[in-house]
């Protein structure tokens, strides 16, 4: 009932506490329903003094009058509106716009800061702005990369700051691995929800071209306990490996099902003219292509890029501000929920959880039914137990909490698409279990089975069911590219546009648009799971 | 499934390059042209040598130097780590150390058929995660001994018994499993 009441309100865009004069509920029983109220909907019984009428049986009870607020209350409203987060109260987030560069294998003919020029450029210039106008409203920016090895150059991200033109504005770069991209996003929706800012530019970048690919494998395996991890063979790819070959014996997850993924998002981006790798391929193109890290070959796993990515989110107060300046609106698309979640730095020390932790802190609500109790009982029951190495539970609690906040209860059904960190087939099979699309050790059958794919797509497979929520519908990083801080924000661009119905504005072509999207999930991920972040887009009407 | 190494069909790129002290430039004040110049690439080295210290985890580094596998436990709880940590991630007590067979069984694998920069000489070679009995979590290690040729998902669940090294390198290398006897 409390989350009825507090979606009610922010529907209609009123705070109960200040706006509402009177209240009409309507209960089966007065006392109990008093006691409800009085538990559940704390925003009506503090309001009990103003007049108020509970009643019980059938009939009309009394008439309400609608009074068209004044032009003060309404701007008084719009200030106030307010969204809920992990309990808090926090400003309505928009994300507005997004860009995104080529992403290649190297982008030699400009420098880093220039690349991210690019992206800005683009986004601003869908908005309908030019730089001296966004300059005017944008309040400040955050900005992301992942490595000072590969950058050789500390404090990079004051140098695109300085390049686009932002000083002498607020700013900060963030870092955590993979999941940059996805932090800064999450850091700039933090600036807006506070009130901190109205406007903020979120941009990301990577150059990975700096060094040879091998000697980037040794820079990104650098993000591995150098005690512990680095000096046995630090290498990425094996982590990953080692992760699916347990996922692969638990579950009994094949390499066929893995291969589906790569098939998947390498169609996907056949699309999409932002991808690195446009390929149509077979499954047996991914086992045959070289084995990289038994049993990844390198179709199995995403490569190293160059390229910048930019995301634009606003306030309704910003997005007001931004509309004026261009003269055109913006097709909303509102942040509903963010999440994050960590696990421990070396796979190694990652939990093995009884089945009742599991149920207590890990379980989401879709999962809470008698029928899949019993199922994850029975994989306890076989001697399962979770993290493990083959499940990231930081995907899981990010999960949790992106849900929770925005409202999701069933995801298969409630989302769209999910744009989410695909460095790896295997990673993309593990993280439709840890988001909730299926059940923990259904991710290999739900890879095969079509579920995930785009609609409309002839991907040359046998698939057996309906597409039902698209995943990575891009081409996720395995196709469009990996560079690294500009990735969680690649993905958010691509879900704006999504959101607003755009895709083939923006990719020339309209095969990647998720019929009707409504409601889609960003998500990032940071060296084997230690850092995870989701985040919840949703058009409004 | 065998997997072997396949004909190479390209020559990898190396770093070695000629020195390069002039390039051609537009002569006189015509600059229209440098907007479609090619860029420029150069070479800039970089290393450094860190002073690295293992700190509260120097005792394990000790101890494989000695043909010992020592590691941590909660004194309370007993909850026991495969791979050392100072303080106890529930209790957030500090831990004690404690001293293991190191012979356990293989939880997970893969075979690196490439590799990070350092370590691309040595491939292939067997990454593995170790399950110590009666231990709470796993330990990362190099397993010898199995064809890397050969892999397979039996592997997992495999007898593994630890070998040290007798010149110590103050690695976690030092000590690496072989299938045991």
């Amino acid at each position: 009932m409390y989350e009825a009441a507090v979606r009610a309100n922010e529907d209609a865009r009123v705070n109960p506490r200040r706006d509402v004069q009177s209240f009409v509920t309507v209960v089966e029983d007065f006392i109990e329903g008093v006691s409800i109220f009085d538990e559940y909907v704390p925003g009506q019984i503090e309001v009990l003094l103003k007049p108020t009428c509970t009643t019980r049986g059938e009939g009309i009870h009394g008439f309400i009058t609608i009074k068209a607020a004044s032009t003060a209350e309404l701007s008084f409203r719009e200030r106030s509106r307010t969204h809920l987060q992990g309990g808090k109260s926090m400003r309505t987030v928009y994300a507005v716009s997004g860009g995104v560069s080529k992403f290649t294998k190297a982008r030699q003919d400009k420098t880093f800061p220039a690349v991210v020029k690019e992206a800005y450029d683009y986004a601003i210039a869908d908005l309908g702005l030019e730089h001296p106008q966004f300059w005017e409203i944008v309040d400040g920016t955050v900005a992301s990369y992942f490595s000072d090895h590969f950058a050789r150059q500390l404090m990079a991200a004051i140098m695109a700051q300085d390049y686009l033109g932002m000083c002498p504005k607020p700013s900060h770069r963030v870092e955590g691995g993979g999941a940059t991209g996805g932090i800064c996003f999450q850091e700039g929706w933090k600036a807006i929800a506070s009130g901190y800012m109205d406007v903020c530019l979120c941009y990301g970048f990577e150059t990975m071209s700096h060094v040879q690919t091998w000697k980037g494998n040794e820079f990104i395996a650098l993000a591995s306990d150098v005690s512990f991890d680095y000096p046995v063979g630090g290498f990425y790819s094996g982590y990953y490996a080692m992760m699916v070959t347990r996922h692969m014996k638990e579950f009994g997850t094949t390499v066929e099902q893995m291969a589906h993924v790569s098939v998947k998002n390498h169609m996907n981006a056949y699309y999409n003219p932002y991808a690195q790798k446009r390929q149509k391929l077979t499954i047996q193109d991914v086992r045959n292509a070289p084995m990289v890290a038994w049993p990844l070959t390198r179709l199995d796993i995403c490569v190293m890029s160059d390229g910048a990515a930019c995301t634009i989110l606003a306030s309704e107060e910003g997005l007001a501000k931004l509309e004026k300046a261009s003269g055109q609106r913006v097709p909303r698309v509102r942040v509903a929920g963010i999440g994050r979640g960590t696990d421990a730095m070396r796979m190694a020390d990652r939990p093995h959880q009884s089945y009742e932790d599991f149920l207590k802190y890990n379980l989401l609500p879709s999962e809470d039914t008698a029928e899949t109790r019993a199922y994850y009982k029975s994989l306890w029951d076989r001697g399962f137990r979770y993290p493990g190495v083959h499940s990231f539970r930081a995907g899981r609690m990010g999960s949790k909490e992106a849900y929770k906040n925005a409202g999701i209860t069933d995801p298969l059904a409630q989302i769209d698409f999910v744009e989410l960190h695909d460095a790896y087939t295997s990673s993309e099979v593990q993280t439709y279990e840890d988001m909730g699309l299926c059940r923990y050790g259904e991710g290999g059958p739900f890879a095969a089975s079509g579920r995930a794919f785009v609609p409309g797509i002839d991907y040359g497979l046998n698939l057996s069911e309906e597409p039902a929520c698209s995943v990575n519908p891009s081409g996720g990083l395995i196709a469009c590219g990996h560079p690294v801080g500009a990735t969680g924000l690649m993905q958010a661009a691509f879900a704006i546009w999504q959101l607003q119905h755009t895709i083939e504005k923006h990719f020339g072509t309209p095969e990647l648009q998720v019929p009707n999207a409504q409601r889609g999930a960003i998500h990032s991920h940071a060296g084997t799971g230690t850092y995870v972040t989701v985040s919840i887009l949703e058009r409004e009407a | 499934m065998a997997e072997s190494k396949k004909t190479p069909t390209k020559i990898e790129e190396t770093m070695e390059g000629t020195v390069l002290f002039d390039i051609p430039f537009p002569v006189g004040d015509d600059l229209s042209g440098l907007k479609h110049m090619g860029h420029i690439l150069i070479k800039q080295p970089y290393s450094i040598e860190y002073l690295h210290s293992y700190g509260q985890d120097s005792p394990f580094f000790a101890g494989l130097a000695n043909r010992r596998f020592v590691t941590n436990r909660e004194p309370e709880t007993g909850h026991t780590y495969g791979t050392p940590r100072g303080h106890d991630m529930y209790t957030g007590k500090e831990t004690e150390w404690v001293e293991i067979t190191g012979e356990g069984v293989v939880h997970a694998f893969t075979v690196c058929h490439f590799g990070s920069e350092e370590f691309l000489p040595e491939c292939p070679f067997v990454l593995v995660q170790v399950e110590f009995p009666g231990v709470d979590t796993l330990f990362l290690a190099r397993l010898v001994g199995v064809d890397p040729y050969a892999a397979s998902l039996d592997w997992i669940g495999m007898k593994v018994q630890p070998r040290y090294k007798r010149l110590s390198k103050f690695k976690p290398t030092d000590v690496y499993f072989v299938p045991a006897e």
